[in-house]
């Protein structure tokens, strides 16, 4: 068993989102990392408190509550390191989604490639594209100048050229970017990302070294036509970001004081820890991680060690609401409810949540409204992250590639909702194909540990081992065509005690088979009218499957998923599919 | 835990900042009275630039091209004025394409800012100017009425208000509005239609206080050229009874209403000023305070929003409510008599 590289050191890691800030706290029990309690509190970057500070402590002390132990000095300090009387930690950590949406410049060569990876970048983070250069792009220097400075952005991404290809074209813009720059007040000037040309790394630093708000540069973003490599380039984006967010938000000074530098962009760190348990696990059909918070909802997927990033403030549960209308439209949210409410309830229910981001459903209509809009903003961040998934043998790119786990996160998903309830929502939401196991994040873990792991390697797979992720159960996901009502599978579980539980599974049905967690059965499939039960178009097999808070689930209501058109038919069908999980 | 202040104050001292987007000029000075509309500061801005490559123009490098360019920075240009001038056997002159100021001149090329424009800060509410922002604005102090609200479309206008407003779930028509409201700011209740947006505007009227906004109005709200102040948001909402008991007791006083957008970074919120002289100043009230027993609340977030109660218990720890949540909460007896047990995020405390 590995032993922490640094021995018995306690680590408070602290999220702050925009609306509720978690302090979280791991210390090692019996050799090994545990997670040990949470605390939190409405977080603070907003008006009228205005300070990232006053949240972050209130969170600690609702953390003090929990576990006894006092974390905060009479100055209203940490204590770090810990004391011998046992207050205080060893180290802390933090990770941020909180503050304004970060306006984006983009500026590349080709739409196509360069320019699609610059937004590929802007897309890892909270931002969203204002403006966009490149080669396609007939303004005049001076009407680009113009249209930069009218864009106000905070953060200009630079692509462009393969490392000692094209020169010409992408100076000409870097001098755009750079005089546009130089024009705006010092602290408005935006930070820049360098991650174009390598050759041109020197121009670069002499145009918009003093003029940008902050320049980094790292590796080539696209170093040849047919490679994209964002590692680098996401890392120095994370930076900037958290400079920027010192910039705009009081208390992250102090922050990073507390951390010694140890913050990290929550998407960048939930990202982190995919690309990491991808490769620890072994993946190779892949990791998908949702987390859907107020700023955003973050899709993360690894492939092998692979990492696709998307995070869509567009997509996010708190002030973005108002916005979210221009993504989808009312029937598709209200196709999810369960209650008879009019198109014009559920509009001022996302401007009203707008008003005030931070608010939560009292009552279980509020909540089931709540939860209907989660619903469809998880579906659709998971549909435009899944453009940049590999193709993964699936005909229509609607319908997502097998994977081998899923782990949500965000209030969202597990807040106030029975598992099943959780487990309900993101099968309708993402749904997935095959046969994979889904876990809930309920403390919201996973970016905290992607930012822990700087402090030590081994405390992700140590607070993961010890169990910190809640297994919901393997989902049996059946595709078919056939009408509702049609038997399209039969399955048998065998328990390791020789029993068995069977079921006839119809088309547009759920049905759940009992499986403890921890325990393990052997699960026989044979699909109907060439469904597909994860094993391929009518082809019959058996799988190990392993139990979860919900066993077994397999959903037979098709890929995409079938939802009656009929109003009252669906709501009807929504109740029953709640009972079948338990309410 | 700490609870936001929503300010509904019959009396208080009110300090504002204001403060200009970009650098500028000053108007004001220490001590100045002002009113609503006066403008405190004023700056200027390039609506666009121009980019003339002189290098390019002359074919020549850089280097020669900046021995050509006849004008540096901070030079103002009339159109048609020389920038740069070959000196050839015969001579060629790259000429201002359009009035304006030098902001670059160098590397074979000039960058000029033309077709200014102006921005005019108002005060926003009447007082006296305690401090200068240098090159910015102003801090400006008074003392009266404040009522704050949640949503406004961004402009700021004065006069004398009407109140149109008989009770909490009025709606306010456009029928209603009839000449001799011409010039002055309205008080109403919850508006549902268009009808009564452009009603308004055909008076004109000075602006609009509503309790309430049909949300399929907010767009059209955003072009009235007159402030449109919400107090309690979208939807057919009733007045807030904190606003309704203190707003119409000021018919036909002279108000101010700073239709203010939002902006929950900047802490600039809606409000209606009414001017008051006192011999004392009464103190500013605080932006938040810890939530306690016996506190007056307003309600965010259905099923009862925008009513007020007051706080009856705190219970410790984390509640669980009916909808599943568990979260600390409060214990508020409504006015209706109704108790509710409210997550304390749902409220904020009035005063």
């Amino acid at each position: 068993m590995p032993t922490s590289l640094v021995q018995n050191e306690s680590i408070l890691a602290i999220e702050v989102g925009s609306a509720t800030t978690r302090a979280v706290l791991f210390d090692v029990v019996e050799g090994q990392y545990r997670f040990v309690a949470a605390g939190r509190a409405p977080s603070t970057a907003e008006a009228p408190f205005r300070d990232i500070g006053i949240g972050v402590r209130e969170a600690i002390s609702s953390l003090q509550e929990v576990t006894g132990g006092r974390l905060l000095g009479q100055d209203g300090n940490l204590i770090a390191p810990s004391q011998p009387d046992g207050s205080g930690v060893d180290s802390a950590v933090a990770t941020i989604s909180a503050g304004p949406i970060v306006r984006t410049v983009i500026v590349g060569l080709l739409p196509d490639v360069s320019i699609g990876s610059a937004r590929h970048l802007a897309e890892s983070t909270y931002s969203r594209v204002v403006e966009t250069l490149d080669l396609s792009d007939h303004r005049k220097p001076d009407q680009q100048l113009d249209a930069i400075l009218r864009a106000r952005p905070d953060l200009v991404i630079l692509t462009g050229g393969t490392d000692g290809g094209a020169s010409r074209s992408m100076m000409k813009m870097l001098e755009t970017v750079g005089l546009a720059c130089y024009l705006m007040p010092q602290q408005k000037r935006p930070m820049a990302l360098y991650a174009g040309n390598r050759e041109l790394a020197g121009d670069v630093q002499e145009l918009l070294g003093e003029h940008a708000g902050m320049l980094k540069i790292s590796h080539n973003v696209r170093p040849a036509l047919d490679e994209e490599d964002a590692t680098s380039a996401s890392g120095e984006l994370a930076a900037l970001f958290v400079n920027l967010r010192q910039r705009q938000l009081k208390g992250v000074d102090e922050l990073n004081l507390w951390t010694g530098g140890n913050i990290l962009p929550t998407s960048y760190a939930q990202g982190r820890m995919v690309r990491f348990l991808s490769r620890q696990y072994e993946s190779t059909r892949g990791l998908l991680s949702v987390n859907i918070g107020a700023s955003a909802t973050t899709v993360a997927a690894g492939f092998g060690g692979d990492l696709v990033l998307r995070t869509y403030p567009q997509f996010g549960l708190g002030e973005n609401l108002s916005g979210l209308l221009q993504h989808t439209d009312l029937e598709s949210i209200m196709r999810w409810l369960p209650l008879d409410i009019s198109p014009n309830t559920l509009r001022e229910y996302l401007f009203q949540k707008s008003l005030y981001p931070g608010t939560l459903p009292a009552t279980s209509d509020d909540q089931a409204i709540a939860q209907a809009i989660a619903r469809q903003v998880m579906y659709l961040a998971v549909r435009a992250a899944r453009r940049s998934f590999p193709v993964g043998g699936q005909a229509s790119r609607d319908v997502l590639p097998s994977l081998d786990l899923i782990v949500a996160g965000g209030g969202a998903v597990s807040d106030g909702l029975s598992l099943g309830q959780s487990l309900l929502m993101l099968l309708d939401a993402i749904q997935p194909v095959g046969i994979l196991p889904i876990l809930i994040d309920q403390n919201n873990l996973l970016p905290l540990l992607g930012v822990a792991a700087a402090r030590n390697n081994y405390l992700p797979v140590q607070v993961i081992d010890s169990g910190a992720f809640i297994g919901l159960g393997t989902v049996v996901s059946v595709s078919a065509s056939a009408k509702y009502g049609e038997q399209i599978l039969r399955a048998k579980m065998t328990y390791s005690d020789g029993t068995d539980a069977r079921v006839d599974l119809k088309f547009g049905g759920l049905e759940v088979l009992p499986l403890s967690s921890g325990q393990t059965a052997r699960l026989s499939l044979q699909p109907l009218q060439r469904a597909d039960a994860g094993l391929g178009p009518g082809r019959s097999g058996s799988v190990t499957v392993t139990g979860g808070a919900m066993g077994v689930v397999i959903d037979g209501r098709g890929r995409p998923l079938q939802l009656p058109s009929d109003p009252v038919r669906r709501r009807e069908t929504i109740k029953k599919w709640y009972y079948t999980v338990g309410g | 835990m700490l609870a936001p202040v929503l300010h509904v104050l019959p009396l208080t001292t009110i300090v504002r900042e204001r403060v200009l987007p970009v650098a500028g000029k000053v108007n004001a000075s220490v001590n100045q009275k002002v009113n609503p509309t006066d403008v405190v500061a004023e700056a200027t801005f390039a609506r666009e630039h121009v980019l003339l490559d002189v290098a390019r123009a002359f074919g020549v490098t850089a280097k020669a091209a900046d021995k050509m360019i006849k004008v540096k920075e901070g030079d103002r240009l009339s159109q048609g004025a020389v920038v740069a001038e070959n000196g050839g056997f015969i001579s060629r002159a790259i000429k201002a394409p359009r009035a304006g100021r030098v902001m670059v001149a160098g590397g074979g090329q000039v960058l000029m800012e033309v077709g200014e424009a102006r921005i005019e800060l108002r005060a926003g509410l009447p007082g006296v100017v305690t401090r200068i922002v240098p090159e910015r604005g102003v801090v400006i102090r008074t003392v009266g009425a404040l009522i704050q609200g949640t949503w406004g479309n961004g402009r700021v206008e004065n006069g004398l208000m009407t109140s149109l407003i008989e009770k909490e779930d009025d709606v306010l028509t456009a029928d209603r509005l009839d000449v001799s409201l011409r010039g002055s700011v309205i008080l109403g209740g919850h508006v549902r239609d268009q009808e009564t947006l452009r009603a308004a505007a055909d008076m004109p009227v000075r602006g609009l206080i509503i309790s309430s906004l049909n949300v399929s109005l907010i767009q059209p709200a955003m072009q009235m050229k007159y402030p449109i102040l919400v107090l309690d948001g979208f939807g057919a909402m009733p007045m807030n009874s904190a606003a309704f008991q203190l707003l119409p007791t000021h018919n036909k006083n002279e108000v101010t209403v700073n239709a203010e957008f939002p902006d929950r970074y900047s802490g600039g919120r809606p409000e209606v000023v009414i001017p008051k002289q006192v011999e004392n100043e009464p103190e500013e009230p605080q932006d938040f305070v810890p939530f306690a027993v016996g506190q007056r609340v307003r309600l965010r977030r259905s099923p009862h929003t925008g009513m007020i109660g007051s706080i009856a218990d705190l219970p410790e720890g984390l509640s669980k409510l009916p909808s599943g949540l568990h979260a600390p909460a409060a214990e508020v007896k409504l006015e209706n008599g109704e108790a509710a047990l409210v997550p304390l995020v749902n409220l904020e405390v009035v005063g």
